[in-house]
C-alpha cells in the first residue's frame, strides 16, 4: 500500500462537517481522487470544493507540493495537498 | 397551549431567529446561524417546525440549510442542486417555498427551479423552466439573474408561480412539466415606446397571493404595482395613490384577500430609500383601489434605508402581525396589522429576508 497523502483543509470548510479534522490522510493519486475520498468520508464535501463545471470553486485554491493545482494534478505517495480560501469580504 | 412566535431572518452574514409570544412585544434574538453564510431566505413548516435556509457562500457555493430543533443545530445539503456540467454553475440558493403536499421548492442564481421531495436532502432540477423558449432573453437585474419568488397553489401540488428577474412571472399547471409566461398588462418602462408590454422580460420584484383565493395575485414590479384576478393571466395597475411605483416586497394578509402591505421606495434611480426619508408601510383594504400610509412608530426623518423583496412578512395571528427588515439591519414589527410599529432589533447585518412562524406549544 502506497504511503497516504496529507490533505490540509481550511477551518471554514471543516466547520461545515462536524467531526472533520483540518488534516486528513487519504490514499489518492490526484486532486480529483483526493476530493472523491473526502466526499466518501464526509458526504457533501465535494460540492463545497468543486462546482458543476466541473472545476475547483472560483474562490478556493488547491496547492500540491506548493504548486497551484487543478483536478487532474497528480499527488505522489506521501505528498501534500493544501486547500485555501480566498481572502476577501467586508 | 401557549403560542410561540418565531421570526426567521436571513442576512448578509447568517440567519437569525427572534422568539416571542402572542403579544409580540418582547423578543429575544439568537444567531448568527449557518456559519455566517449569506442567507437569502429562511422558511419553516408550521406543522413540524422544520426550518430551511437558502444561501450561497463565495467559497463553498450554494446550499439549503435545515434545522429540526428550532435552530439549535443545522445541517446543509446541495445534493443535486446543480446544473449540468459545462453550464454556468449555481452561485446561490435564493428562494424557498413549501408546497401543499410537502414538496420543497428552491429558486437559484442563475435563474432556475429545483424541487426536493425528501425535505431538502436531495434536489432535482425542474428542467422545463430553464428550457423555456424565452430563456435566451432572460437578463440579470441588480441582484443577479435570480429566481427569487415561488408561490405554490395552496391545495393543488401541480400549480405554481415563480418570479424571475429579469424575465417575469411564469406559471405551471402540471407540476413543472411545462411553463407559460404570466406578464400581460405589466410594463417595462425602460423598453422603447411601443414595446413596453411584452409577453416576458418584465422585472417582477415580488409576488403575493390573496388568502383563500389562489387566482388573486399581487405583484410589485420594478415598474408598477399590479393585481391579477385570474392567476396572473392578466394584470391591472393598482399603483394610483402610492408614493412611488417602485418597491420590492408585497405581503398578503393571512385571511383577507383584499388586504396587502407594501413598502414603496423613492425610485429606482433616486437611491431606493424611503420616500422623503420618512418610513411608511402602505396598506390597502380594498385590493388596491386605495392606499393608506402607516407611519406610527416608524422613523419620520433621515430614514435612508431600503427594504428588499423578501424582507417583509405577516404572521397568522389575529390581528395579523407585520414585520420588515432594513438594509441597515433594523427589524420593525407591528402587532396590529400595521397601525403601530416598534423596532425590535437593530445593528444586525443587512437584512435579506424575514418570515414569521406561529407555533402552538
Amino acid at each position: 500500500m502506497a504511503e497516504p497523502a496529507c490533505v490540509f483543509l481550511p477551518d471554514a470548510l471543516v466547520r461545515l462537517f462536524p467531526g472533520a479534522p483540518r488534516q486528513v490522510a487519504v490514499n489518492a493519486g490526484s486532486v480529483a481522487e483526493a476530493i472523491a475520498e473526502l466526499e466518501r468520508r464526509w458526504p457533501g464535501m465535494a460540492d463545497r470544493l468543486c462546482d458543476s463545471s466541473p472545476a475547483i470553486r472560483r474562490h478556493l485554491k488547491i496547492f500540491v507540493e506548493g504548486e497551484r493545482a487543478g483536478l487532474d494534478t497528480p499527488i505522489r505517495p506521501g505528498g501534500e495537498m493544501l486547500v485555501m480560501t480566498a481572502v476577501s469580504g467586508g | 397551549m401557549a403560542t410561540r412566535m418565531m421570526l426567521l431572518v436571513g442576512t448578509k452574514k447568517g440567519a437569525f431567529i427572534l422568539e416571542g409570544d402572542a403579544a409580540r412585544r418582547d423578543w429575544s434574538l439568537r444567531g448568527p446561524f449557518c456559519e455566517t453564510w449569506p442567507i437569502n431566505q429562511v422558511i419553516a413548516d408550521p406543522k413540524t417546525g422544520t426550518i430551511w435556509a437558502a444561501g450561497g457562500n463565495e467559497w463553498f457555493g450554494p446550499a439549503v440549510w435545515r434545522s429540526t430543533d428550532g435552530g439549535a443545530s443545522w445541517t446543509h445539503s446541495s445534493a443535486g442542486l446543480a446544473y449540468a456540467a459545462g453550464e454556468t454553475p449555481i452561485k446561490s440558493a435564493w428562494s424557498l417555498a413549501l408546497g401543499p403536499t410537502g414538496t420543497l421548492w428552491a429558486g437559484v442564481e442563475p435563474a432556475g427551479l429545483f424541487r426536493s421531495d425528501d425535505g431538502g436532502d436531495n434536489w432535482t432540477h425542474v428542467t422545463a423552466l430553464t428550457e423555456h423558449p424565452s430563456r435566451a432573453d432572460w437578463q440579470p437585474g441588480g441582484g443577479g439573474m435570480i429566481l427569487h419568488g415561488i408561490l405554490p397553489h395552496p391545495t393543488d401540488p401541480d400549480r405554481l408561480w415563480v418570479a424571475i428577474s429579469v424575465a417575469g412571472v411564469f406559471a405551471t399547471e402540471d407540476g413543472g412539466a411545462s411553463w407559460a409566461p404570466r406578464n400581460r398588462g405589466t410594463r417595462q418602462d425602460y423598453a422603447p415606446e411601443g414595446e413596453r408590454y411584452p409577453e416576458h422580460g418584465q422585472c417582477v420584484h415580488a409576488l403575493a397571493m390573496g388568502a383563500g383565493n389562489p387566482d388573486r395575485l399581487y405583484q410589485q414590479n420594478h415598474c408598477g404595482m399590479y393585481r391579477s384576478d385570474d392567476g396572473g393571466r392578466g394584470w391591472t395597475s393598482i399603483e394610483a395613490g402610492l408614493p412611488s411605483s417602485f418597491g420590492f416586497p408585497a405581503v398578503a394578509h393571512p385571511r383577507d384577500p383584499d388586504t396587502l402591505f407594501l413598502l414603496p421606495l423613492n425610485g429606482d434611480q433616486a437611491g431606493r430609500f424611503m420616500p422623503d426619508a420618512a418610513a411608511a408601510v402602505w396598506r390597502t383594504r380594498d385590493a388596491g383601489a386605495s392606499w393608506q400610509a402607516l407611519r406610527q412608530g416608524l422613523p419620520q426623518a433621515s430614514a435612508y434605508f431600503g427594504v428588499l423583496r423578501q424582507a417583509m412578512a405577516a404572521d397568522t395571528l389575529e390581528p395579523a402581525g407585520v414585520y420588515f427588515g432594513t438594509s441597515g439591519g433594523a427589524l420593525f414589527a407591528s402587532a396590529d396589522e400595521g397601525e403601530a410599529w416598534s423596532c425590535i432589533a437593530e445593528h444586525l447585518p443587512t437584512i435579506l429576508s424575514v418570515e414569521a412562524l406561529v407555533r402552538d406549544g
